[in-house]
């Protein structure tokens, strides 16, 4: 069961001359996380929101839990929660007014809207701070409020609009936790995010987009494996580079690429551990002694910048700019 | 139904900013009744009226109908400030009508015109202002203030989401209604303007607004050139007029707006 389908979406700012979305298609089954990868200016944001009736595209079809979201965007909506990348909530007020807010406006009365407020804010650690204005909160507190109030309806898909995005390393880990336990309850999740990390750490699946088009999709594992198999890397010193290049390229049967530079070897090998074991033994009998030897499986990073020619790091800023109508 | 309580709940929403910060409400209270105080006192002396019982009678509607106008500006900021905080997100992905927000919000911002008007109008009677016509007439005056202060709130509302940025709203909508309240007779007869100016001030709707708010408090004023034309002779009618040419105007203009303005 798709929970979510996009087909053939296009989607042009400036009257057609910056492409956000160039045919993008993808799905999620139900119960499962997608996570959307790729750099800023690549049309997640556009996807999520045309994904949550927020923006029509210029051409394409979407359904979000079997319901069309162009003809009827009023019932999508009742079945969804959204995420943005900022946190959308009044900040003048405190945490529980604005979720027993958001709950009345899902229409579930005062009682219920009260009762789900209190529910959620337990939930996400946030009680002891439920009473003071959001101004108040650090940026993790946000976020978690934020995902709060996307969740007061319990719905049937949840779109993460790059969730942790400007988030310190210990609000990202917090928030991270949150989503698994969403997870882990069945949510049916779409999440973008420009952090290989957090894709490979949150999703089942993974489509990476480039330029407004799916360039590939995949399982964390097969994605790497579209990159090759895992690598032996040695670093020793200068002069017994040549000597180790040698017993590198026996061992794995492979020409191996030297850095000089940094004094690093490196070969594909087949049967990771067993070559390790090897190389090392080899080393010992010639006396050779590494000052670093390892086993690096791909990246994300090595998966992106193999599919795109360029490093998920590289902010597309120009792109970014035009597809938000040039406004900085 | 649901579309009314949704509005009344984003009302709401406003209310209960005021209770978690009242700064809000005690500065912009605090604004006009300065302006009483400084209008009353620094230019009373030297503006000669004629109007019986001296410049206060005069200025007390102009600075009713100034500070109602300045919904315009509260209604725009604030809007803008909600679509830069991606909140507008948030409602617009909500199971609720559009046209809720826009509805709830105007609501809002005429609510606190209440609260400052009265303010106003203590202030103004401790400085001298007498209405002469009796507390039917008056309360209608009221009314009628809510009623354009809520009008203009459509017109904030069509500037807050036409702006590209939320810091220029505020300069924006203050290029409006300056003009809009000092190009008229809110402050002073416009005697000694410039005849064509004259006309101008006289078709002016705060103009009106001022007229109608005079004689409703009982105070039967014109003035130059202008005087015995169509605004002058029926100020509150025209002012009706105006604020339905206004509304029918910017509430769709505004709620379309509102569906199909994206986030910035």
């Amino acid at each position: 069961m798709k929970s979510v389908i996009a087909e053939d979406l296009v989607k042009t700012y400036r009257k057609g001359s910056v492409k956000a979305l160039d045919g993008l298609s993808l799905d999620v089954t139900e119960g499962t996380v997608l996570s959307v990868l790729g750099p800023n200016g690549a049309g997640k944001t556009t996807t999520v929101r045309i994904l949550a009736t927020l923006l029509a595209p210029d051409s394409g079809r979407a359904t979000v839990a079997g319901i069309d979201v162009i003809k009827n965007p009023e019932k999508v909506r009742e079945v969804i929660g959204l995420s943005g990348q900022y946190a959308a909530v009044d900040e003048t007020l405190t945490g529980w007014d604005n979720l027993v807010m958001f709950g009345q406006l899902y229409h579930l009365g005062k009682t219920k809207s009260v009762a789900r407020a209190n529910e959620l804010l337990e939930k996400f650690s946030l009680t002891d701070s439920a009473r003071r204005p959001i101004k108040t909160y650090s940026g993790g507190m946000r976020r978690r409020l934020d995902l709060a109030a996307s969740l007061i309806v319990r719905p049937k898909v949840l779109f993460l609009d790059e969730p942790t995005t400007g988030l310190d390393p210990r609000g990202r880990q917090e928030m991270w936790g949150v989503i698994e336990e969403l997870v882990k309850d069945g949510v049916t999740l779409l999440l973008t995010t420009q952090y290989l990390e957090e894709a490979d750490q949150l999703a089942d699946e993974i489509v990476v987009i480039d330029y407004g088009k799916v360039i590939a999709r995949g399982t964390s594992d097969a994605l790497k494996k579209q990159v090759g198999g895992e690598r032996l890397e040695v670093i020793v010193e200068q002069n017994q580079i040549s000597a180790v290049a040698e017993i590198v390229e026996r061992v794995s049967g492979a020409s191996a690429s030297i850095d000089e530079g940094l004094r690093k070897i490196t070969a594909p090998v087949s049967s990771g551990s067993t070559a390790l074991v090897e190389v090392l033994r080899a080393m010992d009998t010639s006396g050779i002694h590494p000052l670093d030897i390892a086993l690096k499986r791909p990246s994300l990073d090595d998966v992106f910048m193999s599919l795109t020619g360029h490093a998920a790091e590289d902010q597309v800023v120009e792109v970014a700019k035009k597809a938000r109508g040039g406004r900085p | 139904m649901n579309g009314i309580t949704d509005a009344l709940i984003i009302t709401k929403r406003q209310l209960l900013q005021l209770a978690r910060v009242p700064e809000v409400l005690i500065f912009s209270t605090i604004q006009p009744i300065m302006f009483v105080l400084l209008f009353r006192f620094v230019f009373g002396g030297s503006i000669s009226t004629g109007a019986p019982g001296g410049y206060v009678q005069l200025l007390m509607p102009g600075i009713f109908v100034q500070t109602v106008a300045f919904t315009l500006a509260a209604t725009a900021s604030g809007l803008a400030e909600d679509m830069k905080k991606g909140l507008i997100d948030r409602f617009r992905s909500l199971p609720i009508a559009r046209s809720a927000l826009v509805f709830g919000r105007t609501l809002g911002d005429s609510t606190l015109n209440i609260v400052v008007l009265f303010a106003m109008g203590l202030t103004g009677f401790i400085v001298g202002w007498r209405p002469s016509s009796g507390i039917l007439k008056i309360s209608l005056s009221f009314i009628l203030l809510l009623f354009f202060g809520y009008a203009l709130s459509w017109v904030g509302i069509y500037a807050g989401l036409s702006a590209r940025d939320a810091r220029v709203v505020q300069n924006v909508s203050f290029l409006i209604t300056f003009p809009l309240t000092f190009l008229s007779n809110a402050f002073a007869p416009t005697t000694g303007m410039p005849k064509p100016l004259q006309y101008v001030a006289e078709w002016n709707p705060v103009s009106t607004m001022v007229a109608a708010c005079r004689e409703l408090f009982g105070l039967k004023i014109q003035f130059g050139v202008t005087a015995n034309s169509f605004p002058s002779s029926h100020p509150v009618t025209m002012s009706l007029i105006y604020m339905v040419i206004i509304m029918v105007i910017f509430v769709p203009l505004s709620v379309r707006k509102y569906s199909t303005t994206a986030n910035r």
